[in-house]
């Protein structure tokens, strides 16, 4: 019983320090604006909206790799596919559960435009490069 | 093991070592500890009681550096109010406390008191440095503790603490599942990860809105 009890309690905790952790690595991108490039690659008018994310990750595939991104990049698609799960099942019953889901998704696709704009910054670079030698 | 030295060498890298002494100084000692270990495995055997003593006493050795690591970062959240000194005098006041406790629980069982007092302080004091970061938590979201690092480091602490009192209720509940057994050295591997990561990521000076970082909006 008791066992039982901390692993639920546990597991709350678990929940809420992983949306809190996910939160602050989003949160950090939310200073830098989407790039022109990016803009223009994806589509995004003012504002990135949930629904981008998968868009922008496609691209991001697309272009060479930044190893400093990846994990971050990992754990925010972790979070992205719970914000998924949360909105086709809880959300569904409470509206307001809706609205922040969809909210933090599109701190998601923000984070990952952010992340390509880098990218294809660095790929201009390396381009750049090349023509120099 | 790699983990532990990815983060020392990133703190090395970034010039944070000693920003982050004890937390570097946790990752250095449990390094040391598993070496120990492996050694007297080796030379001992799982079932020998030397290896029970290294492990034992190793384990409570690393309880209390994580104590002290999370005291360091509570006093780092503090320090800009002036309160760096009490907090440490209450961690050594906690730490006598929880000591004397766990003299007192074991002080009956005579014939095996030096291996249980090693085992009882371990996990009283990883329950005070459990309540202790969620309670550091709650003051950073009180206190608007905007630094990156900090707030990053403390919420890797949560997870990590949060995930290994999980996992050791699931050992509890389905000991019969294997994949249990592997949780604990999974986790172990978590907290020097995450910790490299942000010292990696992020510089000291990086800053961020500490409401955007409360679990359910209000």
């Amino acid at each position: 019983m008791m066992a039982a009890f901390i692993l639920a309690f546990s597991l709350l905790t678990l929940l809420m320090f992983f949306v809190s952790y996910c939160r602050s690595l989003t949160a950090s991108s939310l200073h830098t604006s989407i790039s022109e490039d990016v803009r223009d690659v994806t589509g995004i008018k003012v504002r990135a909206a949930g629904r981008d994310y998968a868009r922008v990750i496609q691209i991001l595939q697309l272009c060479p790799d930044r190893p400093e991104d990846r994990s971050g990049l990992q754990i925010v698609g972790a979070y992205y596919s719970f914000l998924n799960l949360l909105e086709q099942g809880l959300a569904k019953i409470s509206p307001a559960v809706r609205a922040w889901a969809e909210e933090e998704r599109a701190g998601c696709a923000h984070f990952a435009a952010v992340a390509l704009g880098r990218r294809i910054a660095l790929n201009r670079e390396m381009l750049a490069q090349q023509v120099d030698l | 093991m790699c983990a532990g030295v990815c983060f020392v060498s990133c703190s090395i890298l970034r010039a944070s070592f000693l920003k982050y002494f004890f937390l570097n100084f946790y990752i250095i000692l449990s390094l040391f500890a598993d070496l120990l270990r492996q050694f007297v495995l080796r030379f001992y055997g799982l079932d020998s009681p030397e290896y029970g003593y290294a492990y034992y006493y190793t384990d409570c050795l690393l309880t209390v550096a994580l104590f002290v690591a999370v005291i360091s970062l509570a006093s780092r959240v503090f320090g800009e109010l002036n309160l760096g000194r009490y907090i440490r005098l209450v961690a050594v006041l906690l730490l006598l406390g929880t000591t004397a406790f766990s003299y007192a629980v074991v002080a009956q069982s005579a014939h095996r008191l030096a291996t249980m007092f090693a085992f009882e302080l371990s996990q009283n004091l990883y329950f005070v440095g459990l309540v202790l970061t969620y309670l550091l938590w709650g003051a950073i979201l009180k206190l608007q503790e905007s630094r990156t690092r900090v707030v990053q480091m403390v919420l890797s602490l949560g997870l990590y603490f949060s995930a290994y009192a999980g996992s050791f209720a699931l050992a509890n509940l389905a000991p019969k599942y294997v994949i249990v057994q592997y949780l604990g050295p999974i986790l172990g591997c978590f907290l020097p990860i995450s910790w490299a990561l942000t010292i990696m990521r992020h510089s000291e000076d990086s800053r961020l809105t500490t409401a955007r970082l409360v679990a359910v909006p209000r």
